[in-house]
C-alpha cells in the first residue's frame, strides 16, 4: 500500500461515519450503552451501586474524553514520525555513502 | 459495550470477575515474559494500548441514530497476542470507570470478559484461520479487527440477556439487546477494520523484523520451510 491507498482508506472511514449524520438528520445519536441501561431500568431495576466518582458535568466529560484519545494519539503520532524519520535517515546515509564512493 | 456501574447483580459480576482474573494473571505473565525477552518489543505494546486508548474514547454515529463506540482490541490481539490484550483493555476500563463514570468497578469483570477476552480471542482465531486459508494479509487484519469488535458486543449481550431476560426468555432478551448494541455497531467495525488495516501495513512497513521476531509475520526474505525443502 501507498500514501494513495491509505488517503482513499481514510476517506472511506470519514465517509462511514459522516453518512448517518447526513442520513438521519432527525436522530438523537444518543449512547447505546445508556440505551441499554434505559432497557434494564424500564424492567424495573435499580443499579446497587452507583459510580464513585462522576464527571461534574458533559463537558467535563468530553474533556476527559478528549484527554484518552488524545493520550493515544500522541503515541500513536510519536511512533510512526520516529520510525519513518529513522527510515528517512537510513536514506539519506545510504545516499551519501554511493556519493562518496563515486568520487 | 460498558455495562454500567452496579448494573450486573450478585452473583453475576462476581462471576463475571472469577472467568476474566485468571485470563489478565496469563496476560500479565505473557506480558512481563514479552518484555524480558523482547525489549525492543515495548514500543509496539505501547503502541497498541493507545491504538485501544483513541478507538475506545471515540463515540460515533451509525446508522441506528444512536453512537457507540469501537473497542481496537483486534489489532492487538493480532500482534501481541489476547493474552497481552486484556491487560491493555483493563487499564482503558479502569481509566473509563474512574474518570468518565462510564463502565464501573462492579461490572469491570464483566466489561473485561467481553472487551479484553471474547474480542481478542475471536480476532485471533480469525487471523490465524485467514491466514491458513490463504487470504492476504490486509483482509485478514480487516476480518479480524471488525468481527473482534462486533464480538465484543454480541458477548456484552449475551451477558445482560442472562441477567435480565424478558418474559419471553432469554433469546428474546438477546435479540433486543443484540439490536441495541450489534447492530449499532456494524458500521463502526468496519470503520476499526479499516484503520487497523493502515496501522498494520505500517508495522508490516517500518517493524516487519520485530514482526517476524513476535511470529506475527513471516518475513518476504527469509525462506519459508516449505521454499526449502523444496530447492
Amino acid at each position: 500500500m501507498n500514501a494513495k491507498h491509505y488517503a482513499i482508506l481514510i476517506i472511506a472511514v470519514v465517509v462511514l461515519f459522516a453518512a448517518p449524520l447526513i442520513l438521519f438528520p432527525a436522530a438523537e445519536f444518543s449512547g447505546a450503552d445508556s440505551s441499554a441501561e434505559q432497557a434494564i431500568s424500564d424492567q424495573g431495576y435499580k443499579p446497587w451501586f452507583t459510580p464513585i466518582w462522576t464527571p461534574p458535568s458533559s463537558e467535563i466529560e468530553t474533556l476527559l474524553f478528549s484527554v484518552q484519545a488524545a493520550i493515544g494519539a500522541i503515541i500513536i503520532g510519536y511512533f510512526v514520525g520516529y520510525e519513518r524519520g529513522k527510515r528517512v535517515q537510513k536514506g539519506t546515509k545510504s545516499k551519501t555513502q554511493v556519493i562518496a564512493k563515486i568520487e | 459495550m460498558h455495562i454500567m456501574e452496579g448494573f450486573l447483580p450478585n452473583p453475576w459480576w462476581e462471576i463475571w470477575f472469577a472467568i476474566a482474573m485468571p485470563f489478565v494473571a496469563y496476560g500479565v505473565y505473557r506480558l512481563s515474559k514479552v518484555t524480558k525477552k523482547i525489549p525492543e518489543a515495548l514500543p509496539l505494546l505501547a503502541l497498541m494500548g493507545a491504538f485501544i486508548f483513541v478507538l475506545s474514547s471515540l463515540k460515533l454515529p451509525s446508522v441506528t441514530g444512536s453512537t457507540s463506540h469501537p473497542t481496537g482490541t483486534g489489532l492487538a490481539a493480532v500482534v501481541v497476542g489476547p493474552g497481552i490484550t486484556s491487560v491493555l483493555s483493563i487499564i482503558v476500563l479502569v481509566f473509563q470507570a474512574l474518570l468518565l463514570a462510564h463502565g464501573g468497578i462492579t461490572t469491570l469483570g464483566a466489561n473485561v470478559f467481553s472487551m479484553g477476552i471474547v474480542g481478542p480471542i475471536a480476532a485471533y482465531a480469525i487471523w490465524v484461520a485467514s491466514k491458513k486459508i490463504g487470504l492476504p494479509k490486509s483482509v485478514g487484519i480487516f476480518l479480524a479487527a471488525a468481527l473482534g469488535d462486533l464480538f465484543t458486543y454480541v458477548t456484552t449481550s449475551v451477558q445482560l440477556a442472562l441477567v435480565f431476560p424478558t418474559s419471553a426468555g432469554f433469546f428474546d432478551a438477546f435479540l433486543k439487546f443484540g439490536t441495541i448494541f450489534a447492530i449499532t455497531q456494524i458500521p463502526l467495525a468496519i470503520g476499526e477494520g479499516i484503520l487497523a488495516v493502515i496501522l498494520f501495513d505500517f508495522l508490516a512497513k517500518y517493524k516487519g523484523q520485530l514482526l517476524a521476531t513476535l511470529k506475527v509475520l513471516k518475513l518476504p526474505g527469509a525462506p519459508s520451510a516449505q521454499e526449502e525443502i523444496k530447492s
